[in-house]
């Protein structure tokens, strides 16, 4: 072939040199929610890696586990996924009790399920807002808060803290409900339905966000099985496989919701299972199934379920037996798991956290292959990752 | 398929490489030889029978106990373990598979015990096999990139150790 020369005005680029460039994104960075550092090697606009850099929010908190007695170190787990303390504090509850083999009561069990899809909901609306903030859309942002506050003023009730709850603790919870709370969560909850709708006009639907989003990133089922991703990651991808589902716990079994999972009538066109869309979607039909739960659970427990909100069997200074327990639940972000291993003494020998996140965020490096960098903080904002979480 | 059934299998495909069982624990787990490990872990995962294609977790734990006077009526020998918490999307079924390690790798303090690495059979493994590394000081052989990954890279020690020293102080910050 001719050398192209100057005046030949198909060519665009003479004789150009290009180099590969590494751009450091992070760890201060708006879309990388918290401390993220991301190191890409781009090709001109296309990204050829990506190297995530972890641990900047590291504190040590499977060694503090080694140091507590499991109540003492439910305020720990809060700060894992400070979005969905109640969640955390839940999970490590239930592997301290498999551990101890504690028989939970039906009230409680029914107050972790209310609070617990509370925190779901509270959890995927920050996951939302923040991920049309990463997009450039700032007002989804506001009403998701909106709606959100109102989840933490009901948390404040019951357990006067707003985001690190740890009111679900070992044994049950530390309070039963306040009076009038079970009216009020359900006035929340008429008040809520109508605006995911609102949500769906603002974000799910708008031809800008679809342009952003579909398509964008697929994760195929088999390499997010591979790359042990969970929860609406790897719901995302069309695997139907829900903890609440598969392997029930605190009486999910008895509820009726569906798994939120891919194909989805009302998806459009452009977009393909797998992709950021997709994983943005589920969470979106997520809270709608939450909203299904909760209804069911406030019924059942108006009709003054059996039991005290905490187990009598719990005492401060009960020794865990000697064994290992490992035990995963279904987390807003996907499957969080706990090991407690018990060496005859009130404090456990080693507490190990399995973090979603965790294993979510390994699969960017190939989520990110080949897009362009403006697609990066797309891709990893429909990842939706708490790094508090990720670092523990 | 039940744990006994997996065990069953495991023990006539390999063995005496199958060092240890526990079927009626919580989690029931089956015990490797270190040097059999990756040829088991690809057999659990590859075999139709199994299909262990979901690795949930791999932890480190470290049976030591670094006070004299306790150390007596500790009821282990010091050593430490690897679990790999294996499921099956496909079947549904679970298992632990453990492996047990001297603290130290011929028993000289400061080379750290060795274990195959699994990262090419489940890609979740590498960073999972990273954290191990980091904070229990276990080093996975054949691992492609075994750097640490949530302490800073010039840390010195692993933390989830039971006898490790804190140090006084990381780059003029105070540490303790």
């Amino acid at each position: 072939m001719a050398t192209p020369t100057a005046d030949q005005t198909n060519v665009i680029e003479v004789d150009v040199r290009t180099d590969e460039m590494l751009v450091n994104m992070g760890p201060q960075h708006p879309s990388t929610h918290g401390v993220l550092r991301l190191v890409l090697r781009a090709d001109g606009e296309i990204v050829r890696e990506v190297t995530a850099h972890i641990g900047y929010l590291h504190r040590c908190a499977e060694k503090i586990g080694e140091n507590l007695a499991p109540y003492q170190y439910i305020p720990y787990t809060d700060r894992m996924d400070y979005l969905a303390a109640m969640n955390m504090n839940l999970g490590y509850a239930l592997a301290v009790e498999k551990l101890c083999q504690m028989k939970i009561p039906e009230r409680a069990q029914i107050i972790r399920v209310i609070m617990a899809e509370l925190g779901r909901i509270a959890s995927h609306l920050v996951g939302m807002g923040a991920y049309g903030l990463d997009l450039g859309t700032f007002s989804p942002f506001l009403y998701a808060f909106r709606e959100r506050e109102k989840i933490l003023d009901l948390f404040e009730e019951t357990c006067g803290a707003r985001l690190t709850c740890s009111y679900v603790t070992i044994g049950g919870v530390t309070h039963d409900f306040p009076p009038g709370w079970v009216e009020r969560c359900k006035q929340f909850l008429d008040y809520f339905e109508p605006k995911i709708e609102e949500y769906h006009t603002l974000l799910t639907r708008n031809a800008i966000f679809i342009r952003r989003t579909a398509g964008l990133g697929v994760l195929p089922p088999d390499m997010a099985i591979a790359y042990g991703c969970t929860g609406p990651v790897l719901r995302g991808s069309g695997v139907r496989h829900d903890l609440r589902k598969v392997q029930p716990y605190c009486g999910y079994e008895t509820y009726d919701f569906e798994i939120a999972c891919p194909p989805f009538d009302d998806a459009p066109d452009e977009a393909v299972i797998g992709d950021a869309w997709h994983r943005f979607y589920v969470r979106m039909v997520e809270i709608k199934e939450s909203v299904k739960i909760l209804r069911q659970a406030l019924a059942r427990y108006e009709q003054n379920p059996e039991g005290s909100h905490r187990s009598p069997e719990w005492k401060p200074t009960m020794k865990l037996p000697a064994g290992e327990a490992y035990l995963e639940t279904e987390c807003p972000r996907g499957q969080m798991g706990f090991l407690v291993v018990g060496m005859d003494a009130p404090i456990p020998w080693r507490v190990r956290a399995r973090s979603s996140s965790f294993c979510n965020l390994s699969v960017v490096s190939e989520l990110c292959k080949g897009c362009l960098i403006a697609d990066v903080p797309a891709i990893v904002g429909s990842l939706d990752i708490v790094m508090g979480e990720i670092d523990r | 398929m039940s744990p006994q059934e997996i065990a069953q299998l495991l023990k006539d495909q390999f063995g005496d490489r199958i060092t240890g069982e526990a079927l009626d624990v919580l989690d029931p787990w089956i015990a490797v030889a270190p040097e059999a490990l990756h040829e088991v872990m690809e057999f659990l995962r590859n075999d139709e029978r199994l299909a262990m294609d979901f690795l949930h977790c791999v932890s480190g734990v470290d049976y030591f106990e670094p006070d004299p006077k306790k150390a007596k009526r500790a009821k282990f020998e010091p050593h430490m373990e690897v679990l790999y918490h294996l499921s099956s999307m496909k079947h549904g079924h679970r298992i632990v598979i453990k492996v047990f390690l001297p603290r130290w790798k011929n028993d000289r303090p400061g080379e750290l015990p060795e274990v195959p690495s699994v990262a090419d059979i489940w890609p979740t493994a590498n960073w999972h096999e990273r954290e191990v590394y980091d904070l229990m000081g276990i080093r996975f052989v054949g691992h492609p990139d075994l750097r640490r990954i949530l302490c800073p890279e010039d840390w010195v020690g692993h933390p989830l150790r039971k006898d490790y020293e804190f140090p006084d102080e990381y780059h003029g910050i105070r540490a303790r």
